[in-house]
């Protein structure tokens, strides 16, 4: 390998799933079922692709980035440019691969379940347009692209979430992501904007090395955390953190392998990927808000998922729970840990959603045969006794429960554990001791609910056990995914050690950047913090362990042996159950103020334009009108009575004249001899 | 009393023979007749021609443009009444006024 070849193969990466897109577009109707295969074959070659480019950077381009950049834009002054280009460092490498990798299980994963979809080509075009989106912002080497795949793959998301737009709920959930983004994005521009103005150009690595050198917007350190803080708002929007995280569970109205392909395992760390991807420019202060946010973010949706009964909405409340935790990491300094769990996460919450469409189609299937059109399939109600009726299932969704739940010998423990010890760590450097209070109690409820879905799907009995007799394994398309993605969800293949990440080649391969920050506003060291991290390392693991199997003890201590009524809890405490239900209330909180407040604004201006702006419209044809009688009148009678006065005096002296016209000859010739004699009489 | 024809007498009838030619041009309805009439006044021409001639002491040139008007004449009268003929057959009529494809 090399670079040239990088570059191409990442080149060939980016626009293989671009044509994908075209192809399914323009030829989706003629190749029909086969447009899967075409979809499903590209991505599988950028997976192909990609694995090269991991393997071999990994290997033997360790310490290497390699770039390639060419000036989209000249502004000719300043040297203001704006530059197209991709970078592949080992973050890039990475994510690559679990893109690709991602998206191609997703794909396998589709060709059953959206089997018998009335736009099934249409569906796989759009998985390949996503693709080549997050693609672009993996390997963007610029804000300003990174900002145009950051639309792209929120276009995407809109067309995906739409899937069914038949139905009014997910072609409202669509608008919903998309405006919802398109908050965050604001704050995001306009950061970029900022960092535009200062630097004059929007190359990472040259705003980093100006950066150092002491170049800061405005010349202040106060602009430079807004300037953070504002492009964290894109990743706030995109990576759905409080207070724009309610777009994500709506969003579960779409298929569910989109759901696991971008609601839970690239899109949503899009947010997560740019926050690091960025992470010199942030100050300390800067760094404390994100801690927070992804912290508040992490212990709002744990408490919500904890009440919901739809399977979908509590994994997307679980998901929207761990990118605050990954958010959170970042934050605190945890780099690694938080891009590390980026990572662990995809697999097995992607793993996790792709089981509960294994389990929908499944109930779905079986519901339909029964003609029940009553029964919600998504309801983990309905459910239970699934374990023996679908065991690939149940096994694989046990592991991804288990990654998640942070149980040794996972990836997720890994990961999990380490941004627990970054979190202590943060808390002995600054004394922010409510972050890691809030992080290993979201830990122990992630741990509670998540065995809650997985007893009350799979264990016990079914209510109605004959509603579930149909039901059998899904097709080997849908199973072989969740067995890769469990697969992937096990501590071995990032680390030979379980017990602790940092040996695993992932902490050499991606090391938190030295900040471009000025000293006095950056953050705590690498060093102390790496010191402070292992210091915490081993009350971590046990304070972890110790929680994470407390929740799940309490789980089945409730569902599984009924100790614990869930229903007398519930009737204690009927208020917080219902705030919990109901998401915090923050649907309604958002449409009482900010949707009432546009609504409000939207009719005032409507009632403007009716009133004042259609007055004066209607006001100013009045007088046209007016005045165009008045012209009318006197065209009607002055201009065409001279007109017609002038034809009629001419007439007049026409109809006179023409009597001497008689048209015969003989009169004409009495006229020339009368005339003759006259001349013959005068000029005598 | 010797009474001795002057140019005057010449030119007194033929202009009668003109005026008599005009009328019937004027008057007459029917086209042989209108015809007629233009040989009265080509005849009273023909008629100063060769008076003019005369008492002018001209020798005979206005005998010559004389001869070459009733040359003329004939041909005229030919043409004239070959038309005549046909405008008859065309409109089965030879009056002037009923002849008029022009006028209306």
């Amino acid at each position: 390998m090399t670079e040239t070849l990088f570059l191409q193969f990442a080149t060939a990466i980016l626009f293989i799933p671009l044509i994908s897109f075209l192809v399914l577009i323009f030829f989706g109707k003629k190749l029909s079922d086969k447009s899967a295969i075409v979809g499903s074959g590209l991505i599988g070659s950028t997976l192909l692709l990609s694995l090269i480019i991991f393997f071999s950077k990994i290997n033997y381009f360790h310490n290497q980035t390699f770039e390639y950049t060419f000036t989209w834009v000249d502004f000719g002054y300043y040297d203001s440019k704006i530059n197209l280009g991709i970078m592949i460092d080992n973050m890039t490498a990475i994510m690559l691969v679990v893109v690709t990798l991602v998206s191609f299980l997703v794909h396998l994963f589709s060709i059953s379940y959206m089997k018998g979809d009335i736009r099934y080509s249409r569906y796989f075009a759009f998985l390949g347009i996503f693709s080549f989106s997050m693609l672009g912002i993996v390997l963007a080497d610029n804000f300003f692209m990174i900002y145009v795949f950051w639309e792209l793959v929120g276009l995407s998301s809109y067309l995906l979430i739409g899937h069914w737009y038949e139905k009014t709920s997910a072609a409202n959930a669509s608008k919903k992501a998309f405006i919802v983004n398109r908050v965050g994005d604001v704050g995001m521009f306009t950061g970029i904007m900022i960092l535009w103005s200062t630097f004059g150009t929007l190359d990472f690595e040259k705003i980093f090395s100006l950066m150092s050198l002491g170049v800061i917007p405005f010349e202040s350190t106060v602009w430079l955390t807004a300037a953070g803080l504002l492009i964290f708002c894109g990743a706030v929007g995109k990576s759905a953190q409080f207070p724009l995280h309610v777009w994500l569970p709506d969003a579960m109205e779409g298929p569910t392998p989109v759901s696991a392909l971008i609601h839970a395992a690239t899109m949503v760390a899009a947010g997560v990927y740019l926050i690091a991807r960025v992470f010199p420019i942030f100050t300390a202060d800067a760094l404390i808000v994100i801690a927070y946010i992804g912290a508040i973010t992490a212990f709002v949706s744990a408490t919500i998922a904890i009440a919901q009964y739809d399977i979908k909405k509590v994994l997307a409340y679980s998901t929207v729970s761990q990118l605050g935790y990954m958010v959170m990491s970042l934050g605190v300094g945890g780099f690694t840990s938080g891009f590390f769990h980026l990572v662990t996460h995809a697999a097995f919450k992607a793993g996790l959603f792709l089981g509960s469409g294994s389990v929908i189609f499944a109930m779905h299937h079986v519901l339909h045969h029964h003609n029940d059109h009553h029964t919600d399939p998504q309801d983990i109600r309905n459910m239970g006794g699934l374990k023996n009726k679908m065991p690939i299932t149940f096994w694989t969704f046990l592991i991804f429960t288990l990654a998640i739940s942070g149980v040794p010998l996972t990836s997720g423990f890994l990961s999990k554990d380490d941004i627990l010890a970054g979190t202590l760590a943060f808390s002995d450097l600054t004394g922010h001791t409510i972050i890691p209070i809030i992080a290993f109690t979201v830990a122990g409820m992630t741990a509670f609910y998540m065995f809650r879905v997985l007893i009350l799907t799979f264990m016990g009995s079914h209510a109605d056990s004959h509603r579930i007799d149909g039901i059998h394994e899904s097709p080997w398309q849908m199973t072989t995914p969740l067995i890769i993605f469990a697969a992937l969800s096990l501590f071995f293949f990032y680390s030979p050690n379980p017990t602790n990440a940092s040996e695993g080649w992932f902490y050499s391969a991606v090391v938190r950047p030295e900040t471009a920050v000025p000293e006095n506003v950056s953050a705590s060291s690498i060093e102390s913090f790496e010191e402070a991290v292992h210091h915490n390392h081993g009350k971590a693991i046990t304070l972890s362990l110790l929680i994470a199997g407390l929740g799940i003890l309490i789980s089945f201590a409730t569902y599984y042996w009924k100790k614990i009524s869930a229903d007398k809890i519930l009737n204690m405490f009927p208020k917080t159950f219902k705030f919990l239900n109901m998401k915090w209330y923050f649907d309604e909180l958002y449409d009482k103020t900010v949707v009432w407040f546009t609504m409000t604004t939207a009719k005032v201006l409507a009632w403007f334009d009716f009133k004042i702006i259609d007055g004066l419209v209607n006001g100013t044809a009045s007088v046209t009108k007016s005045t165009a009688f008045g012209s009318g009148k006197f065209d009607n009678v002055v201009v065409d009575g001279i007109v017609n006065l002038t034809a009629y005096t001419f007439g007049f002296f026409g109809l006179i004249i023409r009597t001497i016209q008689t048209g015969k000859v003989q009169t004409y010739l009495a006229f020339a001899i009368v005339g003759a004699l006259m001349i013959f009489f005068f000029f005598n | 009393m010797t009474f001795t024809v002057s140019l005057n007498h010449f030119i007194f009838v033929s202009a009668i023979l003109f005026s008599l030619g005009i009328y019937a041009v004027l008057t007459r309805r029917n086209a042989i007749m209108v015809l007629m009439g233009i040989e009265l006044i080509l005849n009273s021409a023909n008629i100063n021609f060769v008076a003019f001639s005369r008492y002018a002491g001209m020798d005979v040139n206005g005998h010559l443009a004389a001869i070459f008007v009733i040359f003329l004449a004939a041909c005229e009268a030919a043409v004239a009444l070959a038309i005549v003929l046909n405008i008859y057959k065309q409109f089965n009529t030879v009056n002037v006024d009923e002849v008029s494809t022009m006028k209306d």
